[in-house]
């Protein structure tokens, strides 16, 4: 079937590359029913062979107007909504919207409550990027490093399921804090398993990272440098991947990161250039280990107190006016912009996804590619279709 | 075990045809022929690809900390027949865009390209289905054989991702032939002979210092290299990973055969597993001595000179040792690219098999 859209044909979009034999160009429908698309994308690759010339990234497929209903609904109704944005770090989400909510009405989020949000949101991270690595590999053609990472990924999700009640969506954050406390015993386990992530991280390494092949398969391939980085406004992994050092954890602290001791890691580039595929995927690893520092650091210190106050109820009203927040989620910076009229309802609540504005590199970026280097680009930048279409 | 199958399909044969009342003709014989290969399809070769499945996903399952098959039958042994029986079951989808002819052939071809290879391996001394001169070469010609019923799937799902599925599968094959039977040919030129029995004989005494591998010591400087070119392009023949760019799944949703469903489907999947079979079979025949035991009892005067048994194991265990290494690698190997894999077999490995076939010229000069 011919995609009902138009692919420039223009000299502008012509690769450079050199072409011996004129073949007849194909038009692929990489998605939606595709393995490595992560999702719902669908993607239109025009090609030569095997030589991506066009691509066009089509989403909405998975489009469900989440402004549109937490707009409709009340604040406590409309905000474990967001879970369902990015999917794979769904906490994160909630710590967005309910940060722009506290910051736009004045709540103050007792400390024990902050870093309760900070253990969670970060075990939330390396539960996502855990995920994200392993599919990467999945996408070269590695299958069991996958499911090694997903036998960490299955014991944090036990930790969040105690502590929160869910295993992907978690509706743990309120505005005003958290639901509820940490159970017996929770912290000693949460802290057991970071040193079990931190032993198997050589093993993922040893498996994945730094096999040969993988490195031919990914070291300066799908190159996404500072400038593409920057013109799309990619951020995450992706734009630490490419050599910027930005982390809004350090940049613009929220929910108490000030107090954690920890890096952000950009670099060193051991394998290819900065910004290909293989340095998103080294980046992932090792944003995972500073968040096990974090979580380690919150939970030796964690101080006593309420988890959370209890003023945001059924019929709460914010107080006019408006806010905007951005916050590291692990696909990079999620942020929320808000104005309240005085209602029951959200006036207005506009989420900035990461992935939607990293997706959008695909058009041009993807040009000249194979097509398993496609696959290796999609990967790597790591979408969540959820968050793309909202 | 062609001994043991002349002597069935004659008493058939005469048997229908005292049913009859007839005398005994090429009629009958026929008829019992037929049956004979149907009971032998049925008993030996099944198996053998069921069998494969079967250690793959429980292997696969171990090196992945899951348990693989279990619930069907004891240890879930009978996983791959109940698959089988759903595939046989499932609808069979036929798209009308397709090339109905070509479409329905393509898994035939494949399933006898992979499974004839079988004919010629000798297990134990005496039990060889077709004990051929040629043997070597027609294993060769089988894998190309394969590779043609590849391509009429490909061409006639009329679908792009099969399209590019089964172009993959000819620039691959096709290419890693040329290493895979230059490197064949240097155990023939060492044992003079392209007969896989004549072959095995040629290795049978002294041990694993027999075996043309490191046969008499000094034969390894041009066996072992030439062992592991035939085993890598061997894995890319079989389309095993790291070489599975046919039907790279993140890729190609299933390359060459995602248009094919139920049984139609189980026809591709089957001879995979019976492709890493008889090439992980010549394998040890060409370079581990065949049935012949690391010890030297196998051998002329040894204890258990001509004793299937005996033969049949080891051959048993090379063969599963072999599968299982490709297992391993399958498991463990992430998928290399298109050009990658074109680079190591006409840069690499083809140089590489050339020097050996030099170098084992040489040697048996000498």
């Amino acid at each position: 079937m011919t995609p009902d859209i138009k692919i420039d044909h223009d000299e502008r979009a012509a690769p450079a590359i050199p072409r011996d034999v004129q073949t007849e160009e194909m038009i692929f429908n990489l998605g939606p029913q595709h393995p490595a698309t992560h999702g719902v994308l669908r993607v239109v690759v025009r090609t030569d062979g095997e030589i991506v010339l066009g691509c066009q990234p089509l989403i909405g497929n998975l489009h469900r107007c989440a402004e549109k209903i937490i707009e409709s609904l009340s604040y406590v109704q409309g905000l474990p909504y967001v879970d369902r944005m990015d999917y794979l770090g769904s906490l994160n989400n909630e710590l967005g919207i309910a940060l722009v909510v506290e910051k736009a009405a004045g709540i103050e989020v007792p400390k024990r409550g902050q870093y309760l949000r900070v253990i969670t949101c970060e075990i939330n991270r390396v539960i996502s990027h855990l995920f994200s690595a392993g599919q990467f590999g999945l996408d070269m053609g590695a299958f069991t490093p996958f499911l090694y990472m997903f036998r960490e990924r299955e014991e944090g999700i036990l930790l969040l399921n105690e502590i929160t009640g869910g295993r992907l969506l978690y509706h743990y954050i309120r505005y005003g804090g958290v639901t509820r406390d940490a159970p017996e015993g929770w912290l000693g386990r949460v802290v057991k398993w970071c040193d079990v992530v931190d032993g198997h991280l050589d093993e993922y390494n040893n498996l994945l990272t730094y096999n040969r092949i993988f490195l031919n398969r990914t070291c300066g391939v799908a190159l996404l440098q500072k400038d593409v980085c920057l013109k799309y406004a990619a951020t995450g992994p992706i734009l630490r991947g490419a050599g910027i050092k930005r982390d809004l954890r350090k940049d613009m602290p929220y929910s108490s990161y000030e107090d954690f001791d920890f890096e952000i890691p950009v670099g060193p580039f051991e394998h290819g250039v900065a910004g290909d595929s293989w340095n998103r995927h080294r980046q992932r690893l090792y944003e995972i280990e500073e968040s096990l520092k974090i979580i380690r650091q919150a939970c030796a210190n964690l101080p006593d107190g309420d988890v959370g106050n209890r003023k945001v109820t059924r019929a709460w009203k914010a107080p006019p006016g408006e806010a905007y927040v951005a916050t590291e989620a692990p696909r990079g910076e999620l942020s929320f912009y808000f104005i309240s009229d005085g209602g029951r309802k959200p006036y207005r609540m506009k989420a900035r996804g990461p992935s939607f504005n990293n997706i959008a590199v695909l058009e041009t970026e993807a040009r000249g590619l194979m097509l398993a280097d496609l696959i290796a680009l999609i990967g790597s930048v790591d979408i969540t279709l959820g968050e793309v279409d909202r | 075990m062609i001994a043991a199958a002349q002597p069935v399909s004659t008493a058939i044969a005469d048997f229908l045809a005292e049913l009859v009342g007839m005398p005994p003709n090429w009629f009958f014989s026929a008829i019992a022929m037929l049956l004979v290969a149907t009971g032998v399809l049925m008993l030996v070769v099944t198996p053998v690809g069921l069998g494969g499945v079967y250690i793959e996903r429980k292997f696969a399952g171990r090196m992945q900390n899951r348990r693989g098959p279990n619930r069907v039958g004891p240890y879930g042994l009978l996983q791959t027949l109940a698959d089988g029986v759903k595939l046989l079951a499932k609808e069979d989808i036929i798209a009308p865009s397709t090339d109905a002819p070509l479409f329905r052939l393509a898994p035939y071809v494949v399933f006898i390209g992979a499974f004839t290879g079988f004919v010629v391996l000798p297990y134990a001394p005496g039990i060889v289905a077709g004990p051929l001169d040629v043997g070597v070469l027609l294993f060769l010609a089988l894998i190309a054989f394969e590779t043609i019923g590849i391509v009429m799937a490909g061409w006639s799902s009329n679908n792009k991702w099969s399209l590019l599925g089964g172009m993959r599968e000819v620039a691959q094959v096709v290419s890693y032939e040329l290493p895979l039977g230059i490197a064949a040919m240097c155990p023939v030129i060492a044992a003079g002979t392209m007969s896989l029995n004549g072959i095995t004989d040629y290795q049978g005494g002294g041990g694993i210092f027999g075996w043309l591998i490191l046969r008499n010591g000094y034969w390894a400087v041009v066996m072992v290299p030439a062992f592991l070119i035939f085993y890598v392009s061997g894995l890319a023949a079989a389309k095993r990973a790291p070489f599975d760019l046919p039907e790279a799944e993140s890729e190609l949703v299933a390359g060459f055969h995602t248009e094919y469903s139920g049984m139609r489907f189980g026809m591709f999947f089957l001879p995979e597993y019976a492709l890493m079979l008889s090439i992980s079979g010549v394998t040890s025949v060409l370079f581990l001595g065949g049935y012949h035991d690391p010890f030297g009892l196998s051998g002329p005067g040894g204890t258990f000179h001509d004793v299937w048994w005996w033969g049949l194991l080891w051959f048993f265990l090379k063969t599963t040792f072999l599968f299982l290494s490709q297992i391993c690698l399958r498991w463990t190997l992430p998928r290399m690219r298109i050009d990658q894999v074109m680079y190591l077999c006409y840069k690499v490995l083809l140089p590489a098999s050339l020097a050996c076939l030099v170098g084992t010229a040489a040697l048996r000069l000498l």
